[in-house]
């Protein structure tokens, strides 16, 4: 059974997962980050409150966390077919993977700018920085590390999401362990393709971790 | 001498619960150029709320401030930060960039108004050589010490030469030692750059070691304004006396017993006048406090005496040090 076909649709699989991973997180960084920046500027003793802007986006963004991922997987099928052209497969698949994540991004982006020390941004203010440079070189730039490690966290819930997005053939490793470990009784499969996951889980969070300390100057 | 800043009338409320908080009734004040000016009072007065309405970091509820006779409430957000990078300012916990290097953080105000990077960076360790903290150019925040960090935030806010420097209980988290240099580069800065400092503190030493002209808030209010040889001298409210005595629970002690304040200010530090004086008058006082120092060999400072019980002697004691030309009033009526 080990042949070498086995081996090459693992591996191919594998690459299949990171695809759909990697090019969701980015999509939905392309959503979330500005969604988090917006949370945290528009919020009550932001730069710029705006009660009602603050609201809406608030709501949406507990209303897509609030549904399970394989829920609105199923639900966004017709909005998924209508961009990709088809339900099915790694790349239909992103679609929901965006749209799950990048409330869950907004989510992370914001606690980790409320982290930045409000005597910093008033200080750039007083310099006389505009909104704009106060977002992008204060608060993003001070809060680099904690963003770095709100992203590896992202990667691994995309990442186990998209293996769930396998029982509706979504493709990647989570698709061959419902294929074969579930609807053929192969466990063996099934364990190597959890093992496979593991791994990727591991070296995410290995570099993810790596790059923050590599970005943080606050220690000596 | 013309107004550099021109407070005027300046309420500011923060909303809250029960109608809100007036931390500002109503504060009219002008600064002069190249003054130090002293903003001093009690935790709460409303002292920092005041000096964030210079630069409208806090927008006044009502009255406006003037810079150099320019309306900084009918300015739109572009003039308003066009003139912020002439009002720099500094803060209790220094307020740099922790990821940013030393250099990187002085240039950072360069950033904002669009210098040139090369630019930039050879002012950068030109201020960073005033200050004296060249070789921590490529030094990351974290790796400082506090008075570190408050050259580095001085440097930053000399960046686009600003005509004001603000400073937010600057020394507050600072040891005496450190406050005492830091305060020094303040005034050299003062001195050789022209720029007019206030200082918000509430510490008295503060305004005595560099001020020109203190103000006292208190609770919201401006309680008291001059020289701060005046102020020092002859505190006329209750506010200012409390600042200059530095009244703490033990003075509490002195209550029913003779007590007075002397003012130092034009005697020479080299003669002993207490020590002459109990020698003179063969009687022994009790000092509760005193605060002096010599400044190019002129006493300057306070001191509180408790004079003996007899009438006779204390009243000698008190025409001795008259005759010093010192300022003497008693005090027991106030303490407690």
């Amino acid at each position: 059974m080990w042949d070498k076909v086995m081996i090459g649709m693992l591996a191919q699989n594998t690459l299949i997962t990171l695809y759909m991973t990697l090019v969701s997180t980015f999509a939905a960084y392309v959503l979330g980050l500005p969604m988090g920046i917006v949370l945290v500027v528009t919020a009550k003793g932001g730069l710029k409150p705006n009660r009602m802007v603050y609201k809406i986006l608030d709501i949406v963004v507990n209303v897509v966390r609030s549904v399970p991922f394989l829920i609105l997987l199923i639900l966004v099928i017709p909005f998924t077919r209508a961009i990709v052209g088809k339900a099915y497969g790694p790349t239909a698949t992103i679609v929901p993977l965006v749209l799950a994540a990048a409330p869950f991004i907004a989510r992370m982006v914001e606690s980790s700018l409320l982290e930045v020390d409000q005597g910093v941004i008033e200080a750039a203010q007083s310099m006389g920085a505009s909104l704009c440079t106060v977002i992008v070189k204060v608060m993003l730039g001070e809060a680099r590390t904690s963003l770095v490690v709100g992203a590896t966290i992202v990667l691994s819930t995309v990442l186990g999401y998209s293996a769930m997005a396998g029982a509706v053939g979504g493709g990647g490793l989570g698709d061959i362990a419902i294929q074969y470990g579930y609807y053929r009784y192969q466990g063996d499969i099934m364990w190597v393709t959890v093992i496979l996951l593991v791994l990727l889980v591991q070296i995410m969070q290995y570099a993810g971790t790596k790059l923050s300390k590599k970005l943080d100057r606050r220690t000596r | 001498m013309e107004s550099i800043i021109q407070i005027q009338n300046v309420t500011k409320t923060f909303a809250g619960k029960d109608g809100g908080v007036e931390a500002l009734k109503g504060i009219t004040l002008d600064i002069e150029r190249g003054d130090i000016c002293g903003i001093i009072g009690m935790s709460g007065a409303g002292k920092s709320t005041l000096v964030r309405c210079l630069n409208f970091l806090e927008r006044p509820t009502t009255g406006t401030v003037f810079i150099e006779g320019r309306d900084l409430s009918g300015m739109s957000e572009k003039e308003l930060r066009q003139t912020r990078t002439e009002i720099a300012m500094i803060f209790q916990h220094f307020n740099l960039l922790m990821q940013r290097s030393v250099l990187d953080n002085v240039r950072f105000p360069m950033e904002i108004v669009g210098v040139k990077k090369a630019e930039s960076r050879k002012r950068a360790m030109e201020l960073l050589e005033i200050v004296g903290l060249a070789e921590k150019a490529k030094s990351y925040p974290a790796q400082l010490s506090g008075g570190q960090k408050q050259r580095v935030a001085i440097a930053r806010a000399l960046a686009n030469n600003p005509k004001i420097l603000l400073c937010d209980e600057a020394t507050s988290a600072l040891d005496p030692t450190t406050t005492k240099s830091i305060l020094q580069l303040l005034q050299q800065i003062n001195r050789d750059f022209g720029i007019t400092i206030v200082i918000i503190t509430h510490e008295m030493s503060v305004v005595q070691e560099i001020c020109s002209h203190v103000a006292i808030i208190d609770n919201g209010e401006l309680a008291e304004h001059g020289t701060v040889e005046e102020v020092f001298t002859s505190p006329r409210t209750a506010a200012a006396k409390k600042l200059v005595f530095m009244v703490d629970p033990k003075a509490g002690e002195m209550r029913g017993k003779r007590c007075i304040r002397i003012v130092f200010k034009e005697n020479s530090s080299f003669e002993p006048v207490i020590a002459n004086m109990v020698l003179e008058c063969r009687a022994p006082v009790n000092i509760l406090l005193a605060d002096t120092k010599d400044i190019g060999g002129i006493a300057h400072g306070q001191m509180i005496l408790q004079l003996p019980e007899d009438e006779a002697i204390g009243a000698r004691m008190i025409h001795y040090l008259q005759e010093r030309r010192l300022t003497v009033e008693e005090v027991d009526s106030y303490v407690g």
